[in-house]
């Protein structure tokens, strides 16, 4: 079958920079949030490589999902939430008055803790993003649209003869591929990954794990784990978070190794967390 | 204590030495008892306020049928006689026209009777006490058509609402006096015409598809006039209110910012829906008919009154039900790049219809149920005299709605009024219980999309 044609932007990397990976996708330069009073994240500098998969750990209430929800602006739907520092994907500010932030998610797709399927069939899930974005002109557009999507989620074999099923009629972890080939469907460039695995059983958990690892060729991904097992399993680079602070950035390798910061250290061998 | 455990079975006389192995689960302790009891008592509270409220619905329900089917039967006499075109003639040539047909009407009865073998003596005054006066309906039907002059034509007449008392029991000979509604001899002829078949009970369409008659003719109100009205009224109502009620709780849930003036309107939705049903009325009087010159006592003007009525309750369920759809859907189409509207109009509100279509039935229903605010607009029973003629008529002529139809029969002085206001009631229960079945067929409907 003919595959997609991938966004621009994307085909002249896999001329030269897979194995280099130290193209910046996302710089993001002084980050503050705030819920109302509460100062959440604070000064965050993070440079995130394009093609690999960055994951953020950290005990919970550090920050870390809020963070990753800044990234594709998820925390404009709260009210008392604001965002100051600059936020660059590709160069361009996702945080400038001109962005719509309806466009910036469909290049940025996100992946929820939870699996949430539409109410809808499997197909409709799949293509219910394609259909917004005017991605499809005709139906069998959508069809290779859909189909190609499931498969690079690795769910087609198992639901290609119920499509017209229901998506919450899926087990968790099924739900939860169906919910990445959904995001996949709009051609995102970057995924972000709310601890997608956090509802999910080891198999089902091994499967997410190993869809991550093989959609890092294509998609910029971001993660956001409990698990440190995950994070060293699925990442490139790790990022500790600690009350806030972006305590640490580094190649995974030496996050886990080798970390320089006291803090780090004493997260990721178990003396708190 | 360690003896106690060692020794093989211990005998019962032993067994008080158990505590040590800590307490029996055989033995319920103070506590448990205790709570035990307050949930036995607990469930019988429960079951005796079901048992209370199933037994007012039960009396409630016996004495509306019971009272209310005999409005839903008439009794007609039934006579068949002929009349000749020299007849017609001759009646249409007379000063006092209806009497000469009277007087045909009575020669026809007579006739019939002699026919069955039944003797009774009756003279014209006895007849007008049971028929009214039968004349006009007679000339106006032979004006109508003159092509059935000549040839026998049966006539159903109504009887009085007397004589209709007397053949379901609620005037009986004991309870009659003699006046000039009806003597006691008369009911000697009431038994005659019903031994030779010719007084009969029918059901009474009329009153299903009819329209109210004057004070003194009970038998000939229907309520079907009234019912149109309120149809037209639900019509508005449903057609403001819904789409009005849904896009303000939409807006007020997904949209408006979270600050003091959303909290001020949000809490004057909830008074709204407190404000009792006259004072919409007296509103919708003076803005609706007094200030903007609408029509009085039109359907058009009940409806904007009942949609203002209504309008708190279906915003207050809708929103509720948007609240109840999990924000995980609408991350989930945000998430994607669908917008706000997106997400609302292709994800949360389909979820979220049966909730509103169950609020709106209820709105509905107290819409349809409401007197008040009708009668202060001028939708009164009696302005109910006749079906509009067209749809847009529907709307704006003068029409009445069920239940101020009821009120006003109730307020009637003859009995055979209350009768038909029970009777009302019975038809404006299946109205509404077929209102409720098709909101119910439209959730199913919904909610089978999982």
């Amino acid at each position: 079958m003919v595959r997609k044609p991938l966004p621009m932007n994307e085909m002249p990397n896999t001329v030269e920079k897979v194995t280099d990976m130290t193209e910046t996708k996302i710089a993001a330069r002084k980050v503050q949030v705030y819920y109302g009073d509460t100062h959440a994240i604070q000064d965050v500098d993070i440079d995130i490589q394009a093609k690999a998969v960055t994951a953020f750990i950290g005990p919970s209430g550090c920050g870390k999902s809020t963070f990753l929800r800044t990234l594709n602006r998820m925390n404009d739907t709260i009210d008392v939430c604001r965002v100051e520092g600059d936020i660059k994907i590709d160069g361009e500010d996702i945080y400038d008055p001109k962005v719509d932030p309806v466009q910036l998610r469909a290049k940025v797709g996100m992946v929820f803790q939870k699996p949430n399927p539409f109410p809808k069939s499997i197909y409709d899930n799949v293509a219910y993003g394609p259909r917004i974005h005017g991605l499809a002109s005709k139906k069998a557009e959508l069809d290779e649209i859909v189909a190609s999507s499931l498969q690079k989620a690795g769910l087609w074999n198992e639901v290609k003869d119920r499509l017209d099923g229901p998506g919450t009629g899926l087990s968790g972890g099924q739900q939860q591929r169906l919910c990445i080939a959904r995001a996949i469907a709009v051609s995102p460039e970057v995924i972000l990954m709310d601890e997608p695995c956090s509802a999910l059983d080891p198999i089902a958990t091994a499967k997410v794990e190993e869809l991550i690892d093989e959609l890092r060729e294509n998609y910029t991904i971001v993660i956001v784990t409990h698990s440190m097992q995950q994070a060293a399993r699925v990442s490139q680079q790790t990022a500790f978070f600690h009350l806030g602070i972006l305590v640490e950035l580094g190649a995974t390798q030496d996050i886990f190794t080798n970390p320089q910061d006291k803090r780090t250290q004493d997260y990721i061998t178990g003396r708190f967390g | 204590m360690t003896e106690t455990t060692l020794s093989p079975a211990p005998s019962s006389a032993e067994t008080p030495a158990a505590p040590a192995k800590g307490k029996s689960l055989y033995a319920l302790d103070k506590l448990t008892q205790k709570r035990n009891a307050s949930e036995t008592r607990f469930k019988a509270y429960g079951i005796t306020a079901i048992l209370i409220g199933l037994f007012f619905l039960v009396v409630l329900a016996v004495s509306i049928i019971s009272e209310g089917t005999p409005a839903f039967t008439r009794t007609v006499v039934e006579v068949e006689f002929a009349v000749s075109q020299e007849q017609f003639d001759d009646a249409e040539k007379q000063l006092f026209k209806t009497r000469a047909y009277e007087n045909l009407f009575i020669s026809g009865l007579k006739q019939q009777l002699d026919e069955s073998g039944v003797t009774v003596p009756f003279d014209e005054a006895a007849i007008e006490r049971l028929l009214g006066k039968p004349g006009n309906t007679i000339r106006s039907f032979f004006r109508e058509n003159p092509d059935q002059i000549g040839q026998p034509v049966g006539f159903e007449l109504a009887a009085s609402s007397r004589v209709d008392g007397y053949m379901n029991g609620r005037v009986t000979r004991d309870n009659i006096v003699d006046s000039r509604f009806l003597m006691k001899s008369d009911l000697d002829i009431a038994d005659a015409l019903v031994e030779a078949g010719i007084i009969k009970t029918a059901f009474n369409w009329n009153f299903i598809t009819g329209a109210d008659s004057g004070v003194d003719n009970p038998g000939g109100a229907g309520i079907g006039a009234s019912a149109v009205g309120s149809f037209f009224m639900m019509l508005v109502v449903l057609f403001l209110s819904l789409p009005i009620g849904v896009a303000a709780s939409i807006y007020l849930e997904e949209f408006a910012p979270q600050n003091r003036i959303t909290d001020m309107i949000e809490v004057n939705i909830s008074n709204l829906a407190a404000v009792p049903s006259i004072v919409f009325g007296i509103l919708g009087l003076a803005v609706f008919i007094q200030f903007m010159h609408l029509p009085q006592s039109a359907p058009l003007v009940g409806g904007l009154v009942l949609t203002l009525m209504t309008l708190p309750t279906i915003i207050i369920s809708t929103r509720a039900s948007l609240k109840a759809v999990p924000p995980s859907i609408r991350d989930a189409a945000l998430g994607i790049g669908a917008s706000k509207m997106q997400a609302i109009f292709h994800h949360v509100l389909p979820l979220a219809m049966p909730g509103i279509l169950t609020g709106t039935i209820i709105g509905l229903a107290q819409a349809l149920g409401e007197t008040a605010p009708l009668l202060l607009i001028g939708m009164v029973g009696f302005v109910a005299r006749g079906y509009p003629d067209g749809l847009i008529a529907g709307f704006t002529e003068p029409n009445s709605a069920m239940p101020a139809q009821i009120y006003t029969w109730a307020a009637r002085a003859d009995y055979a009024f209350y009768e038909k206001a029970w009777g009302g009631i019975i038809v404006l229960l299946v109205f509404l219980l077929s209102m409720n079945i098709l909101a119910i067929i439209l959730r199913r409907r919904f909610e089978r999309r999982w």
